[in-house]
């Protein structure tokens, strides 16, 4: 990390000494992002769900949500090209129309995560003390629950909806993403730059937010992308499980859960193609994480 | 050296018996206050309020939040893990039926996991920057960000519709024997071998490669000693270190697996016992629940660590925070 500074009042001499490396670094990282297959591969299919999400509704060749009785159960034809559910709904319409709730709820809940989180780092490795003991105690209770369950709590006592699986996924994630936030800071507290902020008088909370937190975007950026593929995950599963997206919605991990039980019978379109779905994008987002977890290392 | 043991053990029980209250008020806070009105939540928005009100008096959820949670936390410590809502009967003999069932499905995944990922591991770092390395590595990686659902529906497909070679329910009949019963968990168990395998074999390849930089395996080279003999006997013994911890942390995530997993496959382990008491909004089964699987994980973490510094005591001051 560059531990150049920050503050406008930056002079010529700056522009000299301090904050050439940090420039001449900028173009190198952003060769590396360029020239990787990983990062533009993880892009690719991120873009293409992005999109599905967006336009889907106004493209697809059924409505998703119309149900046809007389076809229930079709295997993928010329007419449904995934078939249809028991509901005779099109699949490969609603797969496609299902990205648009996992891919608004994932990236809010990871954004709320992010947000706490970052807050709660840059306090607990700034100010240490009181606030940072008990950021570690809290993640130690954290981390000795799986993610699903404390979920799954959360959400029977708080009752279900989209904004409680937002809360409940941002929470959790929240004492994570700070502990390498906190990390980060830990390296940056030491340097000149934050005693000299220290000592023009700035309050804690400018050194910590204005001074402190550009220089650890790299780690917090990562940390986000990675968190996003967690939270995904996350999303799809408590929807499997009937704690997350609600019917009717076309949602993967819901339409696996109302149609695994029919797969028995030979049925395998009704899960397939959603399966595949949401493998395509936690792979999709993870391939996006690394790129650019790289691209920062260089 | 032993005394020096001793000490830092019993700091790390006491570690893990302050992280077990935490818990439990984590999960106190989540059962018992956060519903706020626990008989309104489980009779329902149209239920008489006079309904609500003798309902709360009778689960005792009208008291001051201390003395309930002083109450249930006395009736743990007894063995007593209260009455569940739904059965009327009381929650522990429920619990440790599907402990020991899902422990037979996690003992079955490690059982093919370990040996797997320990294997690939070492394989990938000894043969450290070839296609062999690449290809287990993000094998790996890929595969474990893959959500259990996903690969139970390939494993259900794969195995069970098109291949007919294994069960789709990991419930085996009545009266099967060991055999029988190993036939039926080793679908479900293999959505939890994907997801383990790659932070497994992560860890197994890079104690590996540490180990094969270190001095003493130059050493042992320089000796002249034959590169099975140096693998077998230095590089191993310190690379499977660290994959022991890993093992031991993955147990939580192993068990947030079994959720889905029961599910999917019908198997009424610990995993399906808190979910179907979530549903059901089975506060004391819920709780109950919850609180062993985080023992559990608590209790994995310390008996790797502790054996971790058991075979290198030098582990035992960074490992006491």
């Amino acid at each position: 990390m560059s531990a150049g500074t920050t503050t406008s009042d930056a002079g010529p001499l700056a522009e000299l000494t301090g904050d050439m490396p940090a420039e001449a670094e900028e173009p190198t990282r952003w060769a590396v992002l360029r020239r990787s297959g990983t990062f533009w591969s993880g892009t690719t299919i991120i873009g293409f769900w992005a999109l599905a999400a967006i336009f889907g509704p106004r493209v697809v060749p059924w409505d998703p949500y119309a149900t046809d009785l007389l076809h229930e159960l079709a295997p993928p034809s010329a007419v449904h090209w995934f078939g249809t559910d028991q509901l005779g709904r099109d699949i490969f319409s609603r797969v496609i129309v299902g990205s648009r709730d996992i891919l608004t709820i994932a990236p809010l809940a990871t954004l709320l995560g992010t947000i706490v989180g970052t807050t709660l780092g840059l306090a607990g490795g700034y100010l240490g003390g009181l606030v940072d003991t008990l950021l570690g105690r809290i993640i130690e209770v954290l981390i000795s629950l799986p993610l699903i369950i404390v979920a799954l709590l959360a959400l029977v006592a708080l009752g279900l909806s989209s904004v409680t699986v937002v809360i409940v996924i941002g929470l959790v994630f929240a004492p994570l993403i700070a502990r390498t936030v906190r990390a980060a800071v830990l390296g940056e507290r030491a340097l000149d730059y934050v005693a000299a902020a220290e000592l023009r008088g700035e309050s804690a909370l400018a050194i910590m937010f204005i001074e402190i937190m550009p220089n650890v975007m790299g780690p917090i950026l990562v940390e986000t992308t990675v968190r996003l593929g967690y939270a995904i995950f996350t999303v799809a599963s408590l929807s499997f499980l009937g704690f997350g997206i609600q019917p009717p919605s076309p949602d993967w991990g819901l339409a696996i859960a109302e149609n695994y039980g029919v797969i028995a019978g030979g049925y395998w379109w009704t899960v397939a193609f959603d399966a595949a779905a949401t493998a395509s994008l936690v792979v999709g987002v993870n391939l996006f994480a690394d790129g650019l977890h790289e691209a920062l290392a260089a | 050296m032993r005394s020096g043991w001793g000490a830092w053990f019993a700091r790390r029980i006491s570690l893990s018996l302050l992280t077990l209250f935490l818990l439990s008020l984590v999960v106190f806070a989540g059962g018992q206050l956060l519903p706020g009105n626990v008989g309104r939540t489980i009779l329902g928005p149209l239920a008489d309020a006079r309904a609500v009100a003798a309902l709360n008096h009778q689960l005792g959820v009208d008291r001051p939040a201390i003395v309930q949670y002083l109450g249930w936390i006395g009736g743990l410590l007894h063995g007593n893990m209260g009455e569940s809502l739904e059965f009327r009967s009381p929650v522990a003999p429920f619990i440790g039926a599907a402990l020991v069932k899902s422990l037979k499905l996690a003992a079955v995944a490690f059982m093919i996991v370990v040996p797997l990922s320990i294997g690939g591991g070492v394989v990938a770092a000894l043969k450290a920057g070839t296609a062999i390395d690449r290809t287990i590595s993000l094998a790996g990686l890929s595969l474990t960000i893959i959500p259990e659902f996903v690969s139970s529906i390939v494993v259900i497909l794969l195995f069970g519709i098109w291949l007919r070679i294994l069960p789709i329910s990991a419930s085996w009949p009545e009266g099967a024997g060991p055999l029988d019963q190993l036939r039926h968990l080793i679908p479900p168990a293999i959505p939890l071998v994907v997801i383990q395998f790659g932070y497994i074999a992560r860890m197994a390849r890079a104690g590996t490669i540490e180990a094969l930089e270190a001095d003493y395996t130059r050493t042992a080279i320089l000796k002249g000693l034959p590169r099975a003999l140096v693998v077998q006997r230095h590089v191993l013994r310190n690379a499977l270190l660290p994959t022991i911890t890993v093992i031991a942390t993955q147990t939580a995530y192993l068990v947030g697996g079994l959720v889905v997993v029961e599910t999917l496959f019908r198997y009424q382990g610990i995993g399906s016992l808190i979910l179907t008491a979530a549903r059901g909004k089975d506060f004391p089964m819920l709780e109950g629940g919850i609180l062993t699987v985080g023992a559990v994980y608590i209790g994995a973490t310390l008996i790797a660590d502790a054996l971790a510094v058991l075979v290198n005591p030098r582990l035992a001051p960074e490992m006491t925070g």
